[in-house]
């Protein structure tokens, strides 16, 4: 039946856990609406036929709607949109819940092409290669102009804006490839700004992965024609940047305080404002402390960091906050452990 | 079923300023005093979509606005707002004067608003040009460096936009009540016909109005 | 619907199309039956402009490849048609061709309340669309029309003319709509209540409403994408602290009740149509007059669901849609009534009657598809998507169009004084209600299959849907085509229709056919409602269901 239905509506392969729950409120809310416009339509053009002048300046009779007729043409209406209103709403909340074990990747959007990167792993333009039945995480961005990332098989679109992150996320349950389009007028060749989500099953993603991160496999798949990118981790990349932007000038990797607090263990440290108040280091600190350096000063350091905003570009941003991440030391504390030990929590 | 053209024309006297569609001097009243309304409704529509920027940006950037709004010259801008409330009370004073049939006091009172609106339009002026000079301008221009931090030059672009906007205002309503004052000169308005004073007046009002909300937003807080 | 007379229909020796000659004489005119006819002149253009722009756009989609155009050529022209259809035709038609034509003779009125204002908003609309249309046509702008920054603000293509002639006639539409409230509020005859205004009238009203709240917004966003782009400020620029989707809020605080603007007058012609036609009272007056009410009040707050994944917030998102969704109530309300009103009526199948049933069946189809969209996960899929063209036009060519084709043949006799020829009008409104049919509802499917809005190029899995899409489009415009052919003939040699061939007992057709340029020697009297065929003193079966 959904299959039937599937096919009947031109709807694409239901290639995501999302994809079947929308489709399934997709054919009630269709099914209502043809029903009723076509019953509406035969209604009138009956009442053509039935109530069609029989002599010249017939006389009518007044017809006058009772209580319980404006009760019915409210509430039966108001009832069904608002039934799928609150279904719609309910699969949207869970749309936008991504669950807290998935797995991030960045996602750039520009003029006309998709740019992905893993957190530890490579980067690629134009495909993206996520494992089959496991949530993925999209962290999204963008260079210019407003894009808009879509994927009809899996349901899913999320806005990409420059100057912020957008996020969404998927579970591709059919490995396959599936066609990413742009979805927002960005130019001349919006139509052209296409993509592909490439799904494996898990265990040939895994494999993939760490051939890819072990530099074995050099091939960068590409769907546009951009060259001279940079090819490597994102660590690496934020390691360059805050080289070439003078980050350690004031920030030292190896512990040592200067003249801004030291990146190693930065990330999710608690740090204690002048103002006394406690703050963790997170990715949206380390994010913030780049654009507007003087909201949050760390006791016992000068407000003198200056702005990067417009400094450095969304990508270098993140690049540098997984360089960041990547400091940490092999402290060992010889204390009796108060608690479970973790590792640190990526959100 | 007598007409009622028949009635009117048997109990007024053929008015000059009644238009052939309407029946009753005070039906055209009633209508033009509406349609003012409505137009001014539309104006502060108009300056709605500037307060909602200025109060979205100003959730963002709260420690900058705060402190470009410092920079302002409160002392200018409170002169401005003390110039355009007098300028109120004159024309609403024009109102009474034309109403009562002195038409010298009434054209007096319309320079006065008048010079009033000229004398605001300099003192911005010479807000703006303090401003040109620091290099506190909207968007790309912006050089102003005691306020470094992220938004500031917003502040400038909503404050420019906003004020230039209701300059322009000051200007139009000016040309009104310039307008208005050479047909009271002329002697075109009585104790019996005065509505275009009271609507140029109304037209005034708005004009400060939208200044009492800027003023506060951009200045003071 | 025979007239009851046996004597030949009559054609007034003056009237208001003769009373004064000479172009300077039109052009100067502050009477509104004169000035609705020029804004009817003006929107056919605009309409043919942007039809021929649809139909280029609809050939270039036979082949998924560049078939007849290049890429800019092509963004250029879908923002043509967009800017010229939205601005130039939809806006104004209704209300400047019908409203100004029909509602000082609705309210039995010699004229709208400032005749002068209303030949200044005629002016205005001119300026307003000569400066968009040539700026598009030399420079080509290619945003679409929704001149979403920062692409707008950063396009090299011609904006600024555009942003200046939309924002001109913004102004056109408020004055227009500032004309019609205070007309309906001061220029009533005496005895006109307003529960016995003609359900035209009050969609007009609250039209009107909206024009007045809702277009100063446009008007201020247009003009600061103009300054954005050309001063760079950074309103909108992200690089400089702005945010772009503030523009997107303030955009479509104005283009969703926009739509309203749009939809409303022709609600207003199907009440009349139909109630003309079935020779009945309205079913529900009350309720149908407080619906429009309704619509232009809840519509003001439902824009957020033009924005359900740019990035908005999911409270936001929740509260947009629940709110959309009462808007469509107060549609089916309408529906349910007028669909009543036909029950046991006594039903004349004309021209205006097809149109209103093709109507129907398009408001319900169009307006139901709007639930969908406004169902969040749903809409996640659908957005910028033909889906969404489709459910748009839906309701802007299905329902607005066959309600101005409805109100252009109803009202020809009284605005001409001549009858069209029926056979040809049916033979027309068959071809464009298939045509319709034909050209959308493949682009239902085409946008489920996942094909994006805007797109020069396309997947070349979406072909054959995009094949039937144009082969549809050519059946609409030969039924267009057709229209112009037999109306023309109407114009100069229809048979002569007299005061009111179609025995309507609406107030307009009180006058002779072509009206007077006073309309009335002596302000009538009204003395029974607005829609009503009772005799007075005629014993009337009433039936409540």
């Amino acid at each position: 039946m959904n299959e039937l239905m599937r096919r009947m509506l031109w709807l694409p392969e239901q290639a995501s856990t999302f994809s079947t729950s929308v489709d399934h409120l997709h054919y009630f809310v269709i099914t209502v609406t043809m029903l009723i416009s076509v019953a509406v339509g035969l209604l009138a053009f009956a009442f053509f036929f039935k109530y069609r002048e029989r002599r010249p300046n017939q006389s009518t009779p007044m017809v006058i709607p009772s209580i319980r007729f404006e009760i019915v043409v409210i509430g039966v209406p108001l009832f069904f949109f608002l039934l799928w209103f609150v279904q719609g709403y309910k699969d949207y909340i869970w749309y936008t819940s991504p669950p807290s074990n998935a797995m991030d990747v960045y996602v750039m959007g520009k003029k006309w092409m998709w740019k992905f990167s893993y957190p530890d792993g490579p980067n690629a333009i134009g495909t993206i290669h996520v494992p089959a039945n496991r949530p993925v995480r999209l962290l999204m961005t963008s260079r210019d102009v407003i894009h808009s990332f879509y994927v009809p098989d899996f349901r899913i679109k999320q806005d990409v804006l420059p100057g912020r992150y957008t996020e969404t996320w998927f579970e591709a349950n059919k490995p396959g490839r599936y066609q990413i389009l742009c979805a927002e007028y960005c130019g001349t060749w919006h139509s052209q700004m296409w993509g592909e989500v490439v799904v494996m099953p898990a265990p040939e993603f895994d494999t993939w992965l760490a051939e890819q991160k072990a530099g074995l496999a050099k091939r960068v798949d590409t769907g546009g024609d951009d060259g001279g990118e940079f090819r490597g981790s994102i660590v690496e990349y934020g390691k360059r940047v805050a080289m070439a932007q003078g980050c350690v000038k004031c920030h030292s990797l190896d512990g040592e305080p200067h003249i801004g607090p030291t990146w190693l263990d930065l990330y999710h440290r608690r740090e204690t404002l002048d103002n006394g108040q406690v703050v963790v280091a997170d990715e949206a600190y380390l994010t913030d402390s780049m654009i507007d350096p003087r909201g949050k000063i760390v006791r016992g350091y000068k407000p003198v960091m200056p702005t990067y905003k417009g400094r450095i570009s969304a990508p270098e941003a993140a690049a540098l906050v997984e360089f960041i991440k990547s400091l940490r030391s092999e402290n060992v504390q010889h204390v009796p452990s108060k608690e479970a030990v973790y590792e640190p929590v990526r959100r | 079923m007598s007409s009622s053209e028949a009635h009117a024309a048997a109990e007024h006297p053929h008015n000059p300023h009644l238009a052939h569609h309407f029946d009753t001097i005070e039906k055209q009243d009633t209508a033009v005093r509406l349609g003012m309304w409505l137009f001014l409704g539309t104006e502060v529509l108009l300056f709605a979509g500037l307060f909602l920027g200025y109060t979205v940006y100003r959730h963002f950037y709260h420690h900058t606005w705060h402190e470009a709004s410092r920079t302002l010259d409160l002392g200018l801008g409170a002169l401005n707002t003390v110039v355009l409330i007098t300028s109120s009370f004159t024309v609403a004073m024009a109102f009474y004067f034309i109403k009562k049939g002195k038409t010298g006091a009434c054209a007096g009172m319309l320079v006065l608003t008048i010079l009033f609106a000229l004398a605001f339009l300099v003192v911005k002026s010479i807000e703006y040009s303090h401003k040109f000079a620091e290099g506190a301008l909207p968007g790309q221009f912006y050089h102003f460096n005691e306020v470094p931090g992220p938004g500031a030059n917003l502040f400038y672009t909503v404050y420019f936009l906003a004020t230039g906007l209701h300059a322009f205002h000051v200007i139009v309503g000016m040309s009104i009540l310039i307008w208005v004052l050479v047909r009271v000169l002329k002697g075109h308005f009585s104790p019996s016909y005065y509505i275009p004073v009271e609507l140029g007046g109304l037209y005034w009002h708005l004009v400060d109005l939208v200044w009492i909300f800027l003023f506060p937003l951009l200045y003071l807080i | 619907m025979s007239q009851s007379d046996d004597k030949p229909p009559t054609f007034p020796a003056v009237h208001y199309l003769n009373a004064d000659r000479g172009v300077w004489s039109w052009l100067t005119t502050v009477d509104h039956k004169r000035i609705g006819i020029m804004y009817f002149v003006s929107v056919l253009l605009a309409f043919l402009l942007g039809g021929i722009f649809a139909m280029l756009l609809r050939i270039e989609h036979l082949t998924p490849e560049p078939t007849i155009m290049g890429a800019n050529t092509y963004n250029r022209m879908f923002t043509l048609h967009g800017v010229v259809m939205i601005f130039m035709f939809m806006i104004p038609a209704i209300p400047g061709v019908f409203g100004n034509f029909l509602l000082p003779l609705m309210l039995g009125a010699k004229d709208v309340a400032f005749p002068k204002l209303n030949l200044l908003s005629l002016y205005l609309y001119w300026a307003g669309a000569t400066l968009a249309a040539s700026g598009m046509i030399m420079g080509g702008t290619d945003t679409g029309w929704t001149f979403y920054a920062p692409y707008s603000t950063s396009t090299p293509t011609t904006l600024f003319p555009v942003l200046l002639g939309v924002f001109i006639m913004g102004f056109s539409s408020i004055l227009t709509g500032l004309n019609f409230i205070v007309t309906i509020h001061t220029l009533r005859a005496p005895g006109m209540g307003w529960m016995r205004i003609p359900l035209f009238v009050w969609a007009i009203y609250a039209t009107s409403i909206i024009q007045v709240l809702a277009t100063p917004v446009i008007g201020l966003t247009v003009m600061l994408v103009g300054i954005e782009k050309v001063g760079h400020f950074g309103l909108f620029d992200p690089t400089r602290g702005g945010d772009p989707v503030l523009f997107q809020h303030m955009f479509w605080f104005y283009s969703h009740p926009a739509v309203y603007i749009m939809v409303l007058p022709a609600m207003g012609v199907i009440s009349e149509v139909i109630g003309a036609f079935s020779r009945k009272n309205i079913f529900g007056y009350k309720m149908i007059a407080y619906s429009s009410l309704g619509i232009a009040f809840v519509g003001f707050f439902a824009w957020g669901h033009h924005m359900f994944v740019s990035g908005q917030s999911v409270l936001d998102n929740g509260a947009f849609a629940a709110i959309s969704m009462l808007v469509g109530v107060f549609t089916a309300i309408k529906v349910f009534n007028w669909v009543a009103t036909l029950y046991k009526g006594s039903i004349a199948v004309k021209t205006p009657m097809l149109y209103a049933c093709g109507f129907l069946f398009f408001i319900v189809f169009g307006g139901m598809t709007g639930i969908a969209v406004a169902t969040v996960s749903l809409d996640v899929h659908w957005h910028d998507t033909y889906f969404v063209v489709a459910h748009f036009h839906f309701i802007m060519v299905g329902a607005v169009i066959m309600a101005f084709l409805a109100a252009m043949h109803y009202w020809f006799p009284k605005m001409f004084g001549r009858n069209y020829h029926e056979g040809w009008g049916m033979v027309a409104a068959c071809f464009i209600i298939l045509g319709f049919n034909a050209t959308f509802i493949p682009q239902f499917l085409v946008g489920n299959a996942g094909m994006p809005r805007r797109y020069f190029i396309y997947p070349e899995r979406f072909t054959s849907l995009n094949v039937a899409s144009t082969a549809g489009s050519s059946l609409l415009a030969f039924g267009f085509v057709i229209i112009v052919f037999y109306m023309i003939y109407a114009l100069v040699r229809g048979p002569i229709a007299g005061d009111n061939p179609w025995s309507s007992r609406g107030y307009e057709w009180n006058t002779p056919s072509p009206p007077p340029k006073h309309n009335f020697d002596t302000t009538p009297i009204i003395d029974r409602d607005a829609h009503s065929y009772q005799e007075p003193g005629e014993e009337v079966e009433h039936v409540v269901i």
